[in-house]
Parts: C-alpha cells; sequence; structure tokens
C-alpha cells in the first residue's frame, strides 16, 4: 500500500512541477514561443525524464556506496547502467570505425545507421565470432566437471565473497567453469537455432514458391494444410510433438535435440511459406516469369533462378525475425525441461538449473548474477537482432512519416 | 443487419471447422507414438497380459476411427479421460476415486483465466494510451526512447522479464510475492496481490507489441485528407488522434489486442512455470514431462480451442467496427 502511495505523491508531484516548469519557463524566456505554445505533455514529459534522469544517477550513486546494505540493493542498476554506457559506447565506436574503414558501399551504409542497428550489428559479430570459435575461446569443455575444484563458486572473483579469480563467472552446480558453459551455449543455443530457421526457410519457402507457380489445386491443399497447422499456438504444438518424440528418442536412441530442430522448423516453416506464397505471387506475374515459362524453362529454374532472387529482401528481414522466434521458442523449450538436452550446455537449461539464486539477491547479489547471465545473453541476441531487422524495414520501406 | 449476422454465422462455422480438424491433428499427433499407450503406461517389463487388459480398458483394439470418434465424444461430453499419473496413483495405492483430468483442469483453467483477465485489464489502457502518445509525439525523444523499450521487451524471453521483476519486485524490494500460491477459497484482493507479477511479467510482453501496432495504424492515418481538413480547422493534435483517427484506426487495433490476447496463451506457459502459478500452462508442462499423454492432449485441445476462438473475435469486431467490412462489395 505504501507503494501505491508513494507513487502517487511522486505522480502529483510531477505534475505540479511540470505546470510550474512552463510557467517559469514562460516567465524567464519572456514568453518565447517554445514554452508558449508548449503543450502540457511535453512539459510533463520533460520534468518525468528529468526526475528519471536524477533517479537513475542517484542509484548509481548508491550502488558504490561502501554500506553492503545499500550497494546490494543497487547493485543491478548500477551493472546495468554499466552495460548500457558500455554498449552505447561500443557502438558509438564500432560506428565511428565502420565510417572510416571498409568499401564504399559499406561505409555508406554506417554513415545512415542509427546507434541501435551498429549496436545490434556489433553484437551480432561478437556472437558470431564466440559461436565459430567457442572451442579456442573458451578455457574449459563445455560438459567438463573440473576436478579439486568447488561448485557453486560464486561469480566475480573475488575470495572474500566466496569468488575464485580462476573462474571470473564462478562454477556451477556441479562444478563446471560457467564462462566456458556461456560460450559454448553460443555455438549451441545459437548454432542450432540458425540451423532450424535454415531449414524453416527451405521447407517453408521453397513450398511457398511452388505453391505461387504452380497454383491450383497444389496451393490450395499447401494452403489450408498451413491454415491448419497454423490454428494450434506453436509452443504449445511443440510441447506435444515434443512429448512423443521423447518416447521415439528412447526408442530409436536419436537424440532428442534432432527431434526438436525438426519439430520447430516444421511448425515454423508454416509462416515462411504464408510470406513466400505472397511475395511469390506478387513475382509470378511479371513479365519476365512469363518469358521465362516460355522459353521452356523447368519449375526448379522459375523457382531458384527467376523468383528467388527478386523475394531475397522481404525474406531476408523476414529471417532475422523467424530467427529471433526460433530462437526464443528453443529457449523456452530448454527453459522448460524439453528443449535442448545436457550434457550440451545451452542457456536456457542454465537458467533454469540456477534460477533459484535470485533469491540470495538481497545478501550476495553477485551469486543472483548467474541465472540473468543466461537469460540476459538470450535477451541481447534477440534485442540486437531485432534493431537490425527494425532499420533494415525502416530503410526498405521508408516507413510514413 | 442481417448481412452482419451471415457474415459472424460464417466465420462461427469456419472456426468450428478449424477446430474439428484441429482435432484430428492433435489425434493424429498422438497415435505416432511408437507402441501403444498400454505398454507406455505399463513400462518395459509388461506382461503381455497386463498390456491386454488395459488395451481393452482404454479401448485401443478398436480402429483408429472409431478411437477418434470415441474421444471426440467424450470432450464434446465434458470426459476427458483418465490422466496416467492418477491411473498409476489409483494402481498402486489402490481404492480412492482418483480424478479425472476434467476434474484436474477445470480449477486450474480458472485460475489461468484469471492471470489473462487481470494481465488484459492491465495491459489494454496502458497500450492503447502509450500507443496514442507515441503516434502524438512520433519521432520525438520519447518515441524512440519507446521504440527501444518496446522492441527490447518484445524480443526478451519472457522468462527473463519474469526473473528481473522478481529481482527488482521481489527480492531487493519486497512488494510482491515471487511465487504465486493460489489456492481455492482465496478472497479477491489476495488473489490479485499473487498473481500480480505474473500479470506484470505478461502484460510487458504483450503491451509493447500492441503499443507499436497502435501507433503505427493511427500513424497510417495520418497522411489521409480528413486528418488534413481536421488540422487545417486548427483542431488540436490530440483532438485530432483521440476523435478522427483512432475510430478509423479501431479495426487493426482490436485486431491485434485479441491477437495477444492470444499469444497470451502460449506465454502463460512459461510464466506460470517460473512463478509456480497453479495454471494449465504448468500443468500442461509436468505432463509433457511424464509424458501424461491424456492431459497433453485435452491442454493442448483447449488452448488452440481457445486460441482459436480469440481469433475469430478478433475477426468479426474488426468486422463490426469497420462498415467497409460489414457491407462487402
Amino acid at each position: 500500500m505504501s507503494v501505491l502511495f508513494s507513487t502517487a505523491i511522486w505522480l502529483v508531484a510531477i505534475t505540479g512541477s511540470a505546470w510550474l516548469f512552463r510557467r517559469l519557463g514562460q516567465y524567464a524566456s519572456d514568453n518565447a514561443p517554445r514554452f508558449r505554445d508548449m503543450p502540457y505533455g511535453v512539459a510533463f514529459g520533460y520534468v518525468l525524464g528529468v526526475v528519471a534522469l536524477v533517479w537513475f544517477a542517484l542509484a548509481y550513486l548508491q550502488s558504490l556506496s561502501s554500506d553492503p546494505a545499500v550497494a546490494n540493493k543497487f547493485f543491478f542498476l548500477g551493472v546495468a547502467i554499466n552495460g548500457f554506457i558500455l554498449f552505447s559506447i561500443a557502438a558509438w565506436i564500432f560506428r565511428w570505425v565502420g565510417r572510416k574503414v571498409g568499401t564504399d558501399g559499406t561505409r555508406k551504409l554506417f554513415r545512415a545507421m542509427p546507434l541501435t542497428a551498429s549496436f545490434g550489428v556489433l553484437v551480432i559479430l561478437i556472437y558470431a565470432i564466440l559461436a565459430i570459435f567457442a572451442g579456442v575461446i573458451a578455457p574449459y569443455g563445455q560438459d567438463e566437471i573440473l576436478q579439486g575444484v568447488a561448485a557453486n563458486i560464486i561469480p566475480g572473483g573475488d575470495p572474500a565473497l566466496g569468488g575464485n579469480p580462476e573462474f571470473p563467472l564462478g562454477t556451477d552446480q556441479i562444478g563446471r567453469d560457467i564462462m566456458s558453459r556461456l560460450i559454448y551455449g553460443a555455438q549451441n543455443t545459437v548454432g542450432i537455432a540458425f540451423a532450424t530457421t535454415l531449414l524453416a526457410f527451405f521447407i517453408g519457402g521453397s513450398l511457398g514458391f511452388l505453391a505461387a507457380v504452380v497454383g491450383g489445386w497444389t496451393d490450395q491443399i499447401l494452403s489450408r494444410g498451413v491454415d491448419v497447422l497454423m490454428a494450434i499456438p506453436s509452443l504449445i504444438f511443440a510441447l506435444l510433438l515434443m512429448t512423443i518424440a521423447s518416447v521415439w528418442s528412447s526408442r530409436l536412441g536419436i537424440p532428442l535435440t534432432v527431434f526438436m530442430v525438426l519439430i520447430i522448423a516444421v511448425i515454423d516453416s508454416t509462416r515462411v511459406f504464408r510470406l513466400a506464397r505472397a511475395v511469390g505471387q506478387n513475382i509470378v506475374v511479371m513479365d519476365y516469369i512469363e518469358a521465362a515459362k516460355l522459353r521452356g524453362e523447368g519449375m526448379g529454374y522459375l523457382v531458384f533462378k527467376e523468383i528467388l532472387p527478386n523475394a531475397t529482401a522481404p525474406l531476408l528481414a523476414e529471417f532475422g525475425l523467424r530467427f529471433c522466434f526460433v530462437f526464443l521458442t528453443i529457449a523456452a523449450l530448454s527453459f522448460l525441461g524439453v528443449g535442448i538436452q545436457p550434457p550440451l550446455a545451452d542457456w536456457g537449461t542454465m537458467v533454469r538449473d540456477s534460477a533459484a539464486f535470485i533469491n540470495y539477491a538481497q545478501f550476495a547479489p553477485k551469486a543472483a548474477l548467474t541465472p540473468l547471465l543466461a537469460a540476459g545473453a538470450i535477451a541481447l541476441l534477440t534485442v540486437a537482432v531485432n534493431f537490425v531487422v527494425d532499420w533494415m524495414l525502416h530503410r526498405s520501406s521508408g516507413l510514413k512519416e | 443487419m442481417g448481412n452482419v449476422l451471415t457474415i459472424i454465422l460464417q466465420r462461427l462455422a469456419l472456426g468450428l471447422l478449424t477446430l474439428l480438424i484441429v482435432s484430428i491433428v492433435i489425434f493424429i499427433a498422438v497415435n505416432m507414438l511408437p507402441g501403444d499407450f498400454a505398454e507406455l503406461i505399463l513400462g518395459q517389463g509388461a506382461t503381455p497380459e497386463a498390456v491386454k487388459t488395459i488395451r481393452e480398458d482404454l479401448g485401443l483394439d478398436q480402429s483408429l476411427i472409431s478411437r477418434y470418434f470415441g474421444w471426440l465424444g467424450g470432450m464434446l461430453t465434458g470426459d476427458l479421460g483418465t490422466s496416467f499419473a492418477q491411473l498409476n496413483f489409483q494402481t498402486n495405492l489402490g481404492g480412492g476415486e482418483g480424478k479425472t483430468v476434467a476434474q484436474q483442469i477445470a480449477p486450474r483453467f480458472a485460475n489461468t483465466m484469471f492471470l489473462a483477465m487481470v494481465t488484459a485489464a492491465i495491459a489494454v489502457p496502458v497500450a492503447v494510451t502509450l500507443g496514442i502518445l507515441a503516434a502524438l509525439y512520433r519521432n520525438t525523444v520519447f518515441d524512440r526512447i519507446a521504440n527501444i523499450f518496446t522492441l527490447s521487451s518484445i524480443s526478451s524471453p519472457e522468462f527473463f522479464m519474469a526473473y528481473v521483476l522478481i529481482l527488482f519486485l521481489a527480492v531487493l524490494n519486497p512488494i510482491l510475492p515471487s511465487l504465486s500460491n493460489i489456492y481455492e477459497g482465496m478472497d479477491f484482493s489476495d488473489r490479485l496481490v499473487k498473481s500480480l507479477l505474473p500479470a506484470l511479467t505478461l502484460t510487458l510482453v504483450v503491451t509493447a507489441h500492441m503499443m507499436r501496432m497502435t501507433r503505427a495504424a493511427i500513424i497510417n492515418l495520418l497522411a489521409s485528407p480528413y486528418i488534413e481538413m481536421a488540422r487545417l480547422k486548427g483542431m488540436s493534435p490530440m483532438r485530432v488522434i483521440v476523435k478522427h483517427a483512432l475510430p478509423n484506426a479501431l479495426a487493426p487495433i482490436i485486431n491485434v489486442i485479441a491477437l495477444n490476447l492470444a499469444y497470451l496463451i502460449t506465454g502463460v506457459v512459461v510464466v506460470e512455470v517460473v512463478f509456480v502459478y497453479p495454471g494449465i500452462g504448468q500443468l500442461f508442462v509436468d505432463s509433457v514431462k511424464i509424458r501424461d499423454i491424456p492431459v497433453v492432449q485435452a491442454c493442448c485441445l483447449i488452448f488452440a480451442a481457445a486460441y482459436i476462438l480469440l481469433n475469430l473475435t478478433a475477426d468479426i469486431l474488426s468486422i463490426l467496427s469497420n462498415p467497409r467490412l460489414r457491407h462487402p462489395k
């Protein structure tokens, strides 16, 4: 109740000071148009923004306080603000470098890039490097249970708080290095999601183009089939199929992960099918397709040489979004315990295994970092991809106003 | 008016047909299990006689089609079968009436609906207001910050949001409980407080999408002549948007709200697991883990039905709100 009460008081205070701010502005600037014509909402926004900024600054200062009770409480905000500033600077430098280095084309690209997009590109690059070179970068193996090392070492590497400088991010509940597992997680989670998306695009794209080119009954059957599959919520359907697949996998000895890739690819290919069919239908009516048909070209030529190159732009943006979606679905499945199976290191599973540490945040904030690191790794990548896709869509559509 | 009624009836019939086909898909999927239920229940060391008895009990000796109609008939009359876990419980501990799947699901379904309604009650007004504000102050700092925030919260996984909220609102500042232990006979305010944190998580995920769509739907209209006209009359921008743009943008907004409520149904699974909320999503995941097929099947059908129903509602509402769709040429 007290929370509601203090929120209400803050709101009233901001409302009042917004009015005051505009009044004072008018008075001080001799009724300049900027203040005279300022809508109340804008004044409110300014004051709210200033209050929020001041609050963040104060919270950041408190996170540096020497009193552990206060510092612990604001530790996570401090980390978040540090991360935000660090990434902003990194994205800015990355964009600056991009504007100076490279060919004319890439330089032009970087010049028009908003900071969010350059942040996205930077993060995607980092993840790609981590995923490809995981074996070289990671100090330990992903399923290596380190002998003679305590389990549940706290991240941070400070021996006084139960850390160990050799393991900057600590160890998990059976004594595996968390940093190595996070790095391998990039390879497994991202790699599997990428493969699944590729497969989904292959299935959905080729069937969609086929439906667009052939039309008639084939189109009807495929489209209605897709309609039915899309009527079932995808995560629910995936869970149902995973139940069945888990029985098959234990019977046939094929890893469950293979089934997961197939199931999610099929479910997701329905969305790709819709887009590919719509795009394909717009292209099929073009004259050059007619010309190719008259030349007597085969179906394969039509789809891959004529339609595909002209459908790349929308499909590429869709690829980013689909990848995010698949990635989140896989993470959710793993989090629920039916996705990527141990001993493969995977972020969703890591979150589930270490989730209970959150409850120690008040006394040992660094212990609570472990689940958030893995969950944050997932969030960071999807946010980055979304930023890039948003920018691509904005560029290609030239959104209204 | 008769015209509208026919359209609605058509949509309803289409929805029912979809549901029927979906039930067939689910049934076929479940029947792709290797072996059959009887072996699954009894495990590896089953004697052939025991397998045979159970097979007859469950009616597995009948043909696929008659089994399907039996199952469908059961579903329609509210008999969702008996869960394997309960069956095991009964045979091992003897006696006692085990709960049927319907009895297991009913209270949990009510809990989930409660959660969804709390979420909708918070999310819809907030999203529409913020969307209108973002359209009003488009291309300002507010719009850009809102854009970054919504993009981030759309793309983060639900459990990340959930844990961040737990961290800040339950652990560091103990305002709300992080576990939603809801039981029968709780009074409303207690229930509300306990389910507020999961509802807030879902709100964060859903609001972002609805807000972006509201903004886009309104901005789409701003180039139309009648908006120009209203502006030239000297109306305030707020009035232009609320009075002239909003009613015309209603159809896509209603559509996206309904779609997001449908999305809630999927999102609810993960969130319920994080907060140990006794809803249908948690039951579903637990049953998936122990391969309790009858429960999985029933939950899946319920989720699909709710999903189809919400999509149908979206369709019908957007037809009703848009005269152009009401009188097709």
